[in-house]
């Protein structure tokens, strides 16, 4: 086989990996809106401020550490302690749930019934807040997270492939096991929203507020779990995206390429996320790999939403999203 | 008592349909263009011109083209940073290659250029709306961004990929460069910021406005009673275009100086000038100076009080920024989704009614 090819099939193998993850990111979007028509920008900032508090909680570093010390001029940083990962996901768990009741309860409540820009914009001013907010908490300096996963390169893929190609592709674990969780976290979700009675009543919510209150369901209910749920996500994202690259601000930009993984699966579809997330991992790394060093490299920043945008010309409501028809 | 319409005669249509139909907003805005344009040149300094007057003459710009697009015409956009870099990277190109043009006109085909730029990333909002349409121009945010900092013949191949405004004057009177007068960069932009807001006004006053209301109100509605959606969203995005165009342009020759595209016209940009809009009130052309000057104001003044007064680090200053501006949003969006400007109607009202309210 000639080398060209080879490398570009592991140049698939990886976009898919990346592609699942940010399926991942995509998933918290697709859950919000649709169980309450909020396109939530904040998402991606969830996901950083679950990755800082899951460090935070961990090496045990004292919350607002630094206004403390600004304010009363002490010098405290740490407890001294150190949680396991899975009590400290545990407690990030908890947090965001307490996330997602402030949320719902100081802010989404009084926008009931307005237009879906003004909620949209709303979130937008909630990622700022969480930004600063996550910040002020735990520190702004780049976090390490290890909570055990495995990491590098793996090697019984590396010597397959190495006896039947003599080339061995360069898959790491980290991408593996995300891939996996992926896989975990949307057959959960789907059994979830499809056989539970939580399940059933977040979709006919999502179907029409109006007719599911009449019916006795708690509208408030539904919104802070769904936002839990949304929160929930954000962390596996946060654990996947903060092991790979590290904990810091760039982590939140991810959200960003989940928006254009949306836009081509369709903001309603769970299957269309994944299906989304893995066409932009591929199509990014396999033009950056062959039209890329003819214009200067690093058009990963601009691909997918570029895809995105001739995409939507076509295909207004994206792959597998509900056909958007509009009356007077 | 002194704010009514009573008493006060229009003879001819002329004065039936001026801009300010109440005399006392008439004066006030007499006041306030004699207060920017004669006293203000000659008590400012360097620090109030860099710190405060500059970014707020310029976002204003900016804010009144996002305040068209998004508040008049109802098209949700993030490629603000992106194309006030269109601006800034014409205006650059044609300083260094026509050195003997006036740099005011190179300021104004800046913001032509910038305006067939939002046209064509305009394009898609025929076929996508809200949100869709919002992570659209994101692509353009992205992929502009990404242009000015590969290409070389965007920077003239300069060896830090920077771009930097040459010596340019007007009059005789240095206006971008290292040794010009505060009073000539502030006066430049003035001139820029005056004559933006007045066009912007009688735009949309007029035909053309009332045409971007309607397909802001309800797009399918407003085809039906004739009005050419194409048209009316296109010519909102080059509108738009021109003034970020023109914003980004004065943002760079004459503000910063020197830019890196990244930095200074990244998404944080296009945030910043949205939230001015939010802020100060969409679809208000008074809104977007109440909005712009809140968020110039409010960093400097926190950074002032925290950390000046109080000696915080600077980062936990900016933490809190963050925190503030990101509350802000929610509560205005909650509370008055209609921004300062509704503050400033609400108080008019109350005005023509005082001091017998009943």
């Amino acid at each position: 086989m000639p080398d060209q090819l080879i490398f570009g099939m592991e140049v698939v193998l990886n976009g898919l990996m990346a592609g699942v993850l940010y399926a991942l990111v995509a998933l918290g979007f697709v859950l919000i809106y649709k169980a309450s028509g909020i396109f939530n920008y904040a998402q991606g900032v969830m996901a950083l401020f679950a990755a800082m508090t899951l460090v935070g909680m961990m090496e045990g570093r004292v919350p607002f550490s630094h206004l403390i010390n600004a304010i009363f001029g002490t010098e405290i940083h740490h407890f001294g302690w150190h949680l396991p990962g899975l009590a400290a996901v545990l407690l990030t768990m908890v947090v965001m749930v307490a996330l997602a009741w402030v949320v719902n309860q100081l802010i989404f409540r009084h926008l009931v019934n307005q237009e879906p820009i003004i909620l949209f914009m709303a979130t937008i001013g909630l990622a700022y807040f969480l930004e600063g907010f996550g910040d002020m908490m735990w520190g702004s300096d780049i976090k390490k997270l290890d909570v055990g996963l495995p990491q590098g390169i793996n090697l019984m893929i590396d010597e397959t492939t190495f006896n039947i190609f003599g080339y061995g592709f360069f898959i790491d674990n980290l991408d593996l096991v995300a891939t996996g969780v992926a896989a975990l976290l949307v057959i959960a979700l789907v059994i979830f929203a499809q056989y539970s009675k939580q399940g059933r009543a977040m979709r006919a919510v999502a179907d029409d507020h109006q007719a599911a209150l009449s019916v006795g369901i708690s509208l408030n209910f539904i919104w802070v779990m769904v936002w839990s749920l949304a929160g929930f996500v954000a962390l596996v994202a946060g654990i996947m995206w903060g092991t790979k690259s590290g904990v810091q601000f760039s982590l939140s930009l991810i959200a960003l390429k989940a928006l254009p993984v949306l836009m081509l699966g369709g903001f309603t579809s769970i299957p269309g996320a994944i299906v989304g997330g893995l066409i932009i991992g591929v199509g990014e790394k396999l033009f950056e790999f062959t039209v890329g060093p003819l214009v200067g490299g690093a058009t990963e920043n601009w691909f997918a939403y570029v895809l995105a945008l001739i995409f939507l010309v076509f295909r207004p409501q994206g792959l597998f999203g509900e056909k958007i028809i509009e009356r007077v | 008592m002194f704010y009514r319409e009573a008493g006060d005669f229009k003879t001819s249509y002329e004065q039936d349909s001026q801009t300010f139909p109440i005399k006392f907003d008439r004066y006030r805005y007499y006041a306030v263009l004699v207060a920017a344009f004669a006293v203000v040149p000659f008590v400012i300094n360097d620090y109030w011109v860099n710190a405060v007057f500059l970014p707020f003459l310029i976002y204003s710009i900016a804010a009144i083209g996002l305040n068209i697009l998004v508040g008049y015409c109802g098209q949700v956009s993030l490629g603000t940073g992106g194309f006030m870099a269109v601006g800034a990277y014409a205006s650059y190109k044609l300083m260094t290659a026509f050195p003997e043009v006036s740099i005011f006109f190179h300021i104004i085909l800046a913001g032509g250029v910038t305006s067939i730029v939002c046209v064509l990333f305009g394009l898609p909002s025929l076929r996508i709306k809200g949100f869709y349409l919002a992570v659209a121009t994101l692509a353009a945010q992205f992929f502009l961004v990404w242009l000015f900092n590969r290409v070389g013949w965007f920077y003239n191949y300069s060896a830090s990929g920077q771009i930097t405004a040459p010596e340019r004057s007007v009059f005789g009177v240095a206006i971008t460069g290292a040794a010009n007068p505060p009073w000539s960069a502030y006066l430049f932009c003035l001139v820029f910021t005056v004559a933006a807001a007045i066009i912007a006004r009688n735009l949309t006053r007029g035909m053309a406005g009332r045409k971007w209301m309607a397909i802001r109100d309800m797009d399918i509605a407003a085809e039906i009673i004739g009005v050419n959606p194409l048209k009316a969203k296109l010519t909102a995005f080059a509108v738009s275009g021109f003034f970020v165009g023109i914003s980004g342009a004065l943002f760079f020759a004459v503000y910063l100086g020197a830019v890196e595209v990244g930095e200074a016209f990244g998404i944080n940009k296009s945030f910043l000038v949205l939230f001015m809009v939010i802020i100060g009130g969409l679809g208000s052309i008074f809104g977007s100076f109440a909005g712009a000057a809140f968020l110039v104001l409010l960093p400097v003044l926190l950074k002032n009080t925290l950390v000046g007064g109080l000696g915080w680090p600077t980062d936990l200053a900016a933490h809190l920024e963050f925190i503030i501006v990101g509350a802000l949003i929610i509560i205005f969006l909650i509370a008055e989704p209609h921004g300062l400007a509704q503050l400033w109607r609400v108080a008019k009202e109350k005005l023509r009614l005082w001091p017998f309210p009943h």
